[in-house]
């Protein structure tokens, strides 16, 4: 299972702040797991049209090639607002 | 050091910070310091409130390796973050970054690099209320271009 979170406007559109997901054979990265939330169609299918979606992997920035692996944290967010 | 980083939904107070970071440190001779303020107005909208949401865990990490790094930068002492989380109000306080020295240079310039980083690199996230509504604030370009002076 990994563990994902999404933050601010991405987490109102999607109507959750996480959830918990076994991760489908193939998908070892984060590009692959953004395919595989886009899939679902609905507002999920926004997710990968996103301007300048953030991720991050166990809370340290990542890019869409950073690996996943089961047991990770991994978290989608617009660009940060803060200071 | 533990006391440098605290997400805080509570105010707080400028002159004890500024004191506590030098207290007893006869090396210092040079303290900068930045406060962030909620304003009343951003993007030609007027604006009541705003609620900082942030990811917790991380948002500490994010910011003990922005310090982390400065003081890889500069010959710093002590630095101290303050990072106000959840409802505010216009002139409510935000942010406190304070950096000691023992010249001005260091200090002012760790200090300027904190808050760019900050403002680019930490997840936090601001929703703020204006006449029209609630709406998330955009990421401004200018951030990206003030942290970016610091790179290569």
């Amino acid at each position: 299972m990994v563990k994902i979170l999404y933050f601010a406007s991405l987490r109102e559109k999607l109507g959750t702040s996480g959830e918990s997901l076994e991760l489908p054979a193939g998908v070892a990265d984060v590009g692959g797991l953004l395919a595989t939330l886009a899939a679902r169609g609905g507002e999920w299918a926004s997710l990968a049209a996103v301007k300048n979606l953030k991720s991050a992997v166990n809370q340290e920035m990542a890019r869409n090639g950073t690996p996943v692996k089961d047991g990770d944290e991994v978290a989608f967010f617009p660009p940060v607002t803060g200071g | 050091m533990s006391n440098e980083i605290s997400v805080q939904e509570a105010d707080f107070d400028v002159g004890t910070e500024t004191a506590a970071l030098t207290a007893g440190d006869a090396r210092a001779g040079a303290v900068a310091s930045f406060v962030g303020l909620v304003r009343d107005v951003n993007d030609g909208s007027g604006v009541s409130e705003m609620t900082l949401e942030h990811y917790p865990g991380m948002t500490e990490k994010a910011l003990a390796a922005i310090v982390a790094e400065a003081k890889a930068r500069w010959d710093i002492y002590a630095v101290r973050v303050i990072h106000r989380v959840g409802r505010l109000l216009p002139c409510d306080r935000i942010v406190f970054v304070a950096v000691s020295s023992a010249h001005r240079g260091e200090a002012f310039a760790a200090c300027e690099f904190i808050m760019d980083y900050l403002k680019t690199k930490a997840p936090f996230w601001k929703r703020e209320v204006t006449p029209d509504g609630a709406r998330w604030v955009d990421a401004r370009e200018a951030d990206d271009g003030a942290a970016a002076r610091w790179e290569g």
